[in-house]
């Protein structure tokens, strides 16, 4: 796993990074550079764009195009990027509030429209960056700051979501599993169309502190309980399923991608070529 | 006797909303507001306040939830700062076209990019134009009471409009001051239950915000200006009864030295309080200052700003805010208020601490020289780096 290489891919004069001691955000964050080193990327070629939450840090820490945006809104821009210069690399990462609460909306159309760009999202199921407040993915008689007596909103499956919405490639993995996440990460970027990764990370800090996880290897020990592999999830039962989340990858088709059918279709059609 | 308890600014602002007895809360979290919120959550699940509180995805849904319960006749609060302020950008001009008396905090943020958390007050003051009457507060204690006020002035029939209560992020915000808590009966003797004119009512229905041809639309907004011109009174008339009740008093806005002086500097939020230490410093040395804090941005409080600017022989406008290409906002205010005046004193309007840098007394030390070295038809900007 150890890659010396990664070094090249980041702004290792901001390092140390501000994310707490045991976050998880930092596995993920060195993940997709490997990731990226693997796949030898040219990373003068590669736009990478955050929204905001300590997910939105990342960018700051990598040495590639980089754009830190609005809360929310991140695949908006990274959308503008790829319909003016398809030949970028675009890899958008978002946290779990960005991508899916105030930033659902994109989120889904996006899926819907298969753009070539790939979502990870840093899925810690808390609001990390503004104090611990519930998100659309916090288990439900959680406690968040937002919620002294515990959740009791339905959180969604970010893979359902990606599924039923469109995306080309859906997978999910984990800050635990951290081999499987790296090969994961490689094919999502890889992948022509948009890709989802969900990664269940961990937030000792904001969620683990107020959920008798205080220590970081205790909330990432409740991560690797949680999840098991597809193929296992397949043969439990109904009751067994309870909490557990499959990781692996649950779509990877080759379909139209949109920047590509949107000049096959509109653009050139529009200048009178065939 | 009255409890005091020390608080911060954010938690003056959840507790202004408890003695006001709100009925409905929808809020999206965002530094430097989440202590607000986080408070009034806990307060609403251990019963302590017995209201509603929203979750919503985004500030957008949190200001149409408020607007929605505001229409079925529930009082309604919520809280945000900057880049969520602007996120409801739409909803605070149909909050004041559907005349929801919701009540708001807004922390002053400094809008972003490049990303910032701290001070300024371009977020607030670039939303002046859609309606919503604007306190500015410079202490804690005026943001706890300027909350139950804000609902008494929104909730008028001659008024029926929101209110922002504004407070510096950080300076105030995270700062903890002492502050005299209402008595909560007392407090509901001031502010009784809202009963609103219109509602949204199975037994007597209306129909709230349909489409309106420029037949009607037109005196719609007449209306709304009127109500803001009427709000002049009701304000004064709802912080006289304050003070009667509560012993603290509140005016349009706060006038400090200002009978005798030569040079005002108007200012607002907690710049003017460190403002209040310069005048006193200038004071000593000889210097005829004083100082004008708007505690009202809207309605405009024309009438006491050009009482109390008439005898200046020169107006210092400080202003922690830009509108690029024209510059400081106050500074326009200013100037539009004294134009048709009879004295034609100089008004130099002075730009600092935007992005939440420290405006010190020395700050203010130098603006009161700078004017004497400046011309007025400048921007002037102070302790630019190089
Ligand atoms: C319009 C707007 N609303 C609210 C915020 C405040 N804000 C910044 S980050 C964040 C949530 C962070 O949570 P998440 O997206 O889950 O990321 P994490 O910090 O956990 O990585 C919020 C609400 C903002 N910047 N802009
Ligand atoms: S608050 Fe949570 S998500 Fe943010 S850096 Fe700390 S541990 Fe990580």
């Amino acid at each position: 796993m150890y890659n010396e290489n990664i070094f090249d891919y980041m702004r290792t004069e901001k390092l140390p990074h501000i994310w707490c001691p045991g976050c998880g955000h930092g596995i993920i964050t060195a993940s997709i550079v490997r990731a990226i080193s693997n796949l030898k990327l040219d990373k003068n070629n590669i736009a990478f764009v955050s929204g905001i939450g300590c997910s939105g840090r990342t960018p700051g820490y990598l040495d590639f195009n980089t754009l830190h945006t609005t809360h929310g809104r991140s695949l908006t821009f990274s959308t503008g990027i790829k319909m003016a210069k398809p030949k970028l690399k675009v890899i958008n990462v978002l946290g779990d509030g960005d991508a899916l609460a105030i930033g659902g909306n994109h989120f889904i159309h996006a899926c819907r429209r298969n753009i070539d760009i790939t979502a990870i999202i840093y899925n810690n199921s808390i609001y990390g960056m503004t104090g611990g407040q519930f998100s659309p993915t916090t288990p439900d008689g959680f406690i968040a700051s937002t919620t002294p007596y515990g959740n009791c909103d339905p959180s969604f499956d970010v893979v359902k979501l990606a599924s039923a919405a469109g995306a080309s490639f859906v997978a999910r993995g984990d800050a635990f599993h951290v081999l499987q996440l790296d090969k994961i990460l490689q094919k999502a970027i890889d992948h022509k169309g948009f890709s989802v990764v969900d990664v269940l990370t961990t937030c000792p800090t904001q969620l683990g502190r107020r959920n008798k996880m205080k220590k970081p290897w205790e909330n990432l020990d409740y991560i690797a309980n949680q999840t098991v592999s597809i193929k296992k999830y397949e043969t439990m039962s109904e009751n067994e399923k309870q909490g557990k989340f499959p990781i692996g990858i649950f779509i990877e088709e080759k379909r139209d991608e949109y920047v590509e059918t949107y000049t096959k279709r509109v653009i050139n059609k529009a200048k009178g070529r065939k | 006797m009255s409890k005091q308890k020390v608080m911060m600014g954010n938690h003056a602002l959840s507790y202004g909303a408890v003695v006001s007895k709100v009925n409905v809360i929808s809020a999206y979290p965002i530094t430097p507001q989440t202590q607000v919120v986080e408070l009034l959550s806990e307060l609403c699940s251990n019963g302590a306040l017995d209201s509603e509180f929203i979750k919503v995805e985004s500030e957008h849904s949190a200001m149409a939830a408020c607007i929605g319960a505001s229409a079925v006749g529930a009082r309604t609060f919520t809280a945000t700062s900057a880049q969520g302020l602007a996120l409801m950008h739409e909803m605070l001009h149909w909050a004041v076209g559907a005349r929801t008396p919701v009540v708001m905090g807004n922390i002053n943020r400094s809008m972003g990019p490049p990303w910032t958390i701290w001070s300024e007050q371009t977020d607030s003051l670039s939303q002046r134009d859609t309606g919503w009457l604007q306190i500015y507060a410079s202490s804690n204690q005026e943001v706890y009471d300027s909350v139950p006020i804000a609902f008494k002035i929104a909730e008028h029939k001659k008024v029926q409009l929101p209110v922002m209560v504004v407070l510096d992020a950080f300076f105030l915000s995270h700062t903890s001051e002492n502050v005299m808590m209402m008595d909560l009966d007392k407090a509901e003797t001031y502010l009784p239950k809202y009963k609103p004119k219109h509602k949204l009512d199975v037994n007597e229905p209306y129909t709230f915000g349909a489409l309106t041809t420029p037949e009607w639309y037109y005196e719609l907004r007449y209306k709304i200006q009127k109500a803001h011109e009427n709000a002049i009174s009701v304000i004064e008339e709802a912080q006289s009864e304050f003070k009667d009740m509560f012993g603290r008093e509140y005016g349009l806005v706060e006038e400090y030295k200002t009978a005798d002086a030569d040079t005002i500097l108007v200012a607002i939020s907690t710049a003017a309080s460190t403002a209040k230490d310069t005048v006193d410093e200038l004071r000593e040395k000889g210097v005829k200052a004083g100082l004008l804090r708007l505690r009202f941005v809207r309605p405009f409080p024309f009438k006491k700003v050009r009482e109390v600017l008439s005898s200046a022989k020169k107006i210092l406008v400080l202003d922690r805010n830009l509108s690029p290409g024209i510059g400081g906002i106050i500074f326009q205010e200013i100037k539009s208020a004294m134009y048709n005046e009879s004295n034609k004193a100089p008004i130099y309007g002075f730009i600092a601490g935007l992005g939440g840098r420290d405006i010190t007394t020395e700050t203010i030390h130098n603006i009161f020289e700078e004017a004497e070295k400046q011309d007025p038809k400048n921007i002037i900007w102070m302790e630019v780096k190089a």
